[in-house]
């Protein structure tokens, strides 16, 4: 079953790139959403897939029994899916923004800050 | 008693650094007066320093070392023999001359602080780079030397010509510096030893390595570039941009002598093959012409004197590879003569500029009556330069015309050394004589006396040219002896006298070299501008190569810039993700991954290998609707289904989640998710995007390439991981020790806040910080639009979610 989930890691992973390939900002950020689903599942599946057992330790019991799902990549990706909200609000508003002010979505026009043929370095001491 | 003598030896190059700091602030209280309280630090360095001639002329060596990185066996170690001796003393002496000079030099100047704490601190580096027994200390002392000759060069830095000289000899100096590391990591790597006195007294037989021939190339690019040896030398006289005490200082008298004294200490070690004695001579000899034609054709006298400061520093390099004990024993006594008569001429031209406002020879003329002092001591420098008797250049000249003695007359060495000789007592006449005698010549300002600060330094200076010659005796088994026996690694016999015996040929190669001399003199106006007329149809000159040099690198420089940097983020991204792809794929072909997957000899039997995955029927569900999310996300025709395929592909991640036993994952995903959703859908609708992705089939083939090359990489890989061994004592570690310990039954949520507290704190922060840039973000466009946009949800309300 984990390789399954794998192959599945591998088709997000592809989507993923294949937007963030994209020149409109707007399938950028859809890639920078799949992308980072793949990546969250990706730590998920490392740390081995256990059925339907969460890792809860029972009211009564010292230790859970049995084996349960492993928590500790748990964990990591609680804390990546949040800033990866955070990351994915702030791109979101950073491309409206852009949108509005240099009035392009495509990143080709989106030149300000690196012009067209570079700046030249200065001959002189 | 005072302190230990480790700690002694190493104040005596810490001292001047600590002074540099105060520098500022001493002359913000005191004003000009800081020159003569801060010369108190020199001063008292050098007298330390002469307490140590004693035990140094009975052979004896002293050594300090203060520890420095203990892991890797460095220490700062530091070592006073004769020839260290020598130079510090020099610097030290010559330095508190200096530095009383600067204070009336710059009196008045709005960085007069500024200037001195960068004297002192370019003094502090040269007492190190000539104390300093380990390499690398050298190495470090070497740049710090070059560092504070680029500041104080550039010290009028709305120049441009200041700016353009202080950086061409950080270009040229800082080169030597990068071959002088190599140099000494390469010996340390044969030697095996830091220590420079450790190699010297090693068995370590240099001259038959076959690596010979780089040391000793990387060692002469270092000495070469610091002492301004052809074709390396044109940095000097631009260095004149300098105000000039700092001319007096450095570039005469001791930072470009660093070069002399990095060949004189490492000539038992290298030294001694016919490569080194060649090399040393020819380029030398080649210097020392140069120099003195060039001086010939200046009319400036500090550009005169910068260009016999190349011709002796190229003198003294042929010298040292000549070798002889004569030749030696020459370049000893001539450094110290150079080191009086040049930095006094330099002190003394400083002081006509000051009083007179000019110093074009020209320009100047009958000033010894005004001046009298001034003219005392440059005639004092100037029968130094010309080498006449009484003198410590006398005794110089003779042991050089004994060391050819030695060598058996050879022609072109006996040539050269006396035509440079001559040409330079040509110039030292010249600028003794000419700006004093002859009719007086009015100059841009009325001339008179400079101050004491002024002229005690060429006074004391040309004074002591004759005085330290007097004692021959003392000179020659005090001075001359114990720096020389250093330098060749065995004892040898002073035998210096100012006695003149007409019956010896060396008097008569003198008197030869005297009367060229004046000769010289007498036609250097004719001279002059025969060899500028040579000049003129040359036109071309290392200086300019420089400049080509330089413009080129940046050119370069900005084309590699503009190719690497080009500003198309689509290409970038390209690239990172091809190298990702690469990173992916290689160790996975390179390193067996995929035979481990899938061992070759069961390639013909693929059910053997791939199996039906054993996924329950509504797993097989969950993963159909991620893929036909991500499927509908590719294909779609519009935002609208391409903003609800997203929201298909994460809800289909969060019931992965769930069914995987990870409710909280499960419940933040969907949130997420569904936030996402929604918000999307309400910004996307506002912009007038277009609907489809409109990239040429080229284009798509290529990005759609790499993001399956990615994704396969990523799925192979992980495959690969999952296929080895799972290490789970982290996992059992917190599943054992949640509830002992941290109280907690919910074993996620225990990591969270309790084993990774900080690492959620962290998170927050970022959270936060994305929240605060949105809404800095949206609060900007308000102010500059006048319209008003719905906010996104502020993304901290996902904190909620975790619980």
């Amino acid at each position: 079953m984990d390789y399954a989930i794998a192959a599945l890691i591998g088709l997000f992973i592809t989507v993923g790139v294949y937007f963030l390939l994209s020149r409109s900002v707007i399938r950028m950020l859809l890639g920078v959403s799949v992308f980072g689903n793949a990546v969250n599942l990706l730590i998920f599946v490392g740390g081995r897939l256990t059925r339907e057992v969460p890792p809860i330790v029972p009211p009564d019991l010292y230790q859970a029994e049995g084996a349960v799902a492993n928590p500790l990549p748990q964990a990591l990706v609680l804390t990546a899916i949040v800033i990866g909200f955070a990351m994915f609000s702030f791109l979101l508003v950073l491309a409206f923004r852009a949108y509005q002010s240099l009035d392009a979505d495509n990143t080709d026009n989106m030149r300000l800050a690196e012009p067209v043929g570079g700046c030249r370095p200065p001959l002189s001491y | 008693m005072g302190p230990p003598i480790d700690v002694s030896i190493a104040l005596v190059a810490l001292a001047p650094f600590l002074a540099a700091v105060m520098a500022p602030i001493v002359q913000r209280f005191v004003g000009s007066a800081a020159g003569w309280i801060l010369a108190v630090i020199p001063a008292s360095i050098f007298l330390f320093l002469a307490s140590f001639i004693e035990p140094v002329t009975h052979g004896e060596v002293v050594r300090a070392s203060l520890s420095w990185v203990p892991i890797q066996q460095l220490s700062l170690s530091f070592l006073i023999d004769g020839l260290s001796l020598m130079f510090a003393m020099t610097i030290s002496g010559i330095g508190t001359l200096i530095i009383i000079y600067a204070g009336a030099y710059l009196a008045g100047h709005e960085h007069q602080g500024r200037f001195l704490g960068f004297m002192m601190a370019f003094m502090g580096a040269m007492l190190g780079l000539v104390l300093a027994d380990n390499m690398l200390a050298l190495f470090t002392f070497w740049e710090l030397t070059s560092v504070s000759s680029f500041m104080l060069i550039g010290f009028d830095h709305y120049r441009q010509a200041a700016r353009r000289a202080a950086t061409q000899a950080l270009v040229i100096t800082n080169f030597g510096g990068l071959a002088l590391l190599f140099g000494a990591v390469l010996m340390h790597q044969l030697s095996g030893s830091w220590d420079m006195s450790a190699i010297r007294v090693g068995d370590l037989q240099l001259d038959a390595h076959p690596l010979y021939g780089l040391v000793l190339a990387l060692f002469l690019i270092a000495a070469f570039t610091k002492s301004a040896q052809f074709p390396l030398h044109f940095w000097l006289p631009n260095a004149m941009e300098a105000p000039t005490p700092v001319s007096a200082f450095l570039h005469s008298a001791t930072m470009v002598q660093a070069g002399v004294y990095l060949l004189a200490r490492m000539s038992p070690v290298l030294g001694g093959t016919d490569m080194w004695t060649v090399l040393l001579m020819s380029f030398g000899g080649v210097t020392l012409l140069w120099g003195a034609f060039a001086a010939l054709k200046q009319t400036d006298l500090k550009q005169m004197l910068a260009q016999t400061t190349i011709a002796s520093l190229g003198l003294l390099v042929m010298l040292i590879g000549y070798g002889n004990e004569a030749a030696i024993a020459a370049m000893v006594v001539y450094f110290i003569a150079h080191a009086f008569y040049k930095a006094g001429f330099f002190m003394l031209a400083g002081v006509i500029d000051h009083e007179a406002g000019t110093r074009e020879i020209t320009a100047l003329g009958g000033l010894a009556r005004a001046m009298p002092v001034s003219f005392v001591a440059a005639v004092l420098a100037g029968i130094a330069m010309v080498g006449l008797p009484l003198t410590v250049a006398y005794l110089a000249k003779e042991e050089m015309y004994l060391a050819l003695q030695y060598g058996g007359w050879n022609l072109v060495a006996t040539v050269t050394m006396v035509l440079g000789n001559a040409l330079l007592g040509a110039v030292g006449i010249a600028v003794a004589v000419k700006p004093f005698l002859g009719p007086k010549v009015e100059t841009p300002k009325h001339a008179h006396e400079g101050p004491l600060g002024l002229i005690a330094g060429p006074a004391i200076l040309g004074i002591a040219g004759v005085a330290v010659a007097l004692p021959t005796d003392w000179f020659g088994h005090d001075v001359m002896v114990p720096a020389a026996s250093a330098i060749l690694g065995e004892q040898i016999e002073s035998h210096l006298t100012l006695a003149l015996n007409f019956t010896s040929p060396l008097l008569w190669l003198s008197i030869a070299t005297w009367l060229l001399a004046l000769g010289a003199f007498l036609v250097l106006s004719r001279a002059r501008s025969a060899l500028r007329r040579i000049d003129d149809t040359v036109g071309y000159s290392f200086d300019a190569a420089f400049d080509v040099f330089m413009f080129g690198l940046i050119r370069g420089a900005g084309a590699l810039t503009r190719f690497l940097h080009h500003g198309r983020l689509e290409i970038y991204l390209v690239v990172v993700f091809t190298g990702m792809a690469l990173a992916l794929l290689v160790p996975l072909f390179s390193m067996n991954g995929l035979e481990a997957l899938m061992p070759p000899e069961a390639l013909g039997d693929w059910r053997a290998v791939i199996s039906w995955p054993d996924l329950t029927s509504y797993e097989w569900v969950v993963v159909s609707i991620a893929v036909i999310g991500l499927v509908a996300l590719v294909v779609a025709q519009n935002r609208l289904v391409a903003i609800l395929s997203l929201g298909v592909q994460g809800v289909a991640v969060a019931m992965l989640f769930l069914l995987f036993g990870a409710p909280d994952l499960s419940f933040t995903q969907f949130m997420v998710e569904i936030l996402s959703v929604v918000i999307l859908t309400l910004v996307m609708t506002r912009l007038r995007l277009d609907e489809r992705d409109h990239r040429p089939f080229e284009d798509a083939l290529r990005d759609g390439t790499i993001a399956l090359l990615c994704g396969f990489g990523v799925a192979a890989t992980l495959m690969t991981i999952i296929a080895g061994n799972f290490d789970s004592s982290l996992a059992d570690f917190f599943l054992e020790t949640s509830v002992p310990i941290a109280h907690g039954h919910n074993i996620v949520n225990v990591i969270l806040v309790d084993y990774r507290g900080f690492d959620t704190l962290g998170e927050i922060a970022v959270v936060m910080t994305a929240g605060l840039a949105i809404l800095a973000l949206i609060r900007g466009r308000r102010s500059v639009a006048g319209t008003t946009i719905t906010p996104p949800r502020d993304p901290a309300n996902s904190e909620g979610v975790k619980g």
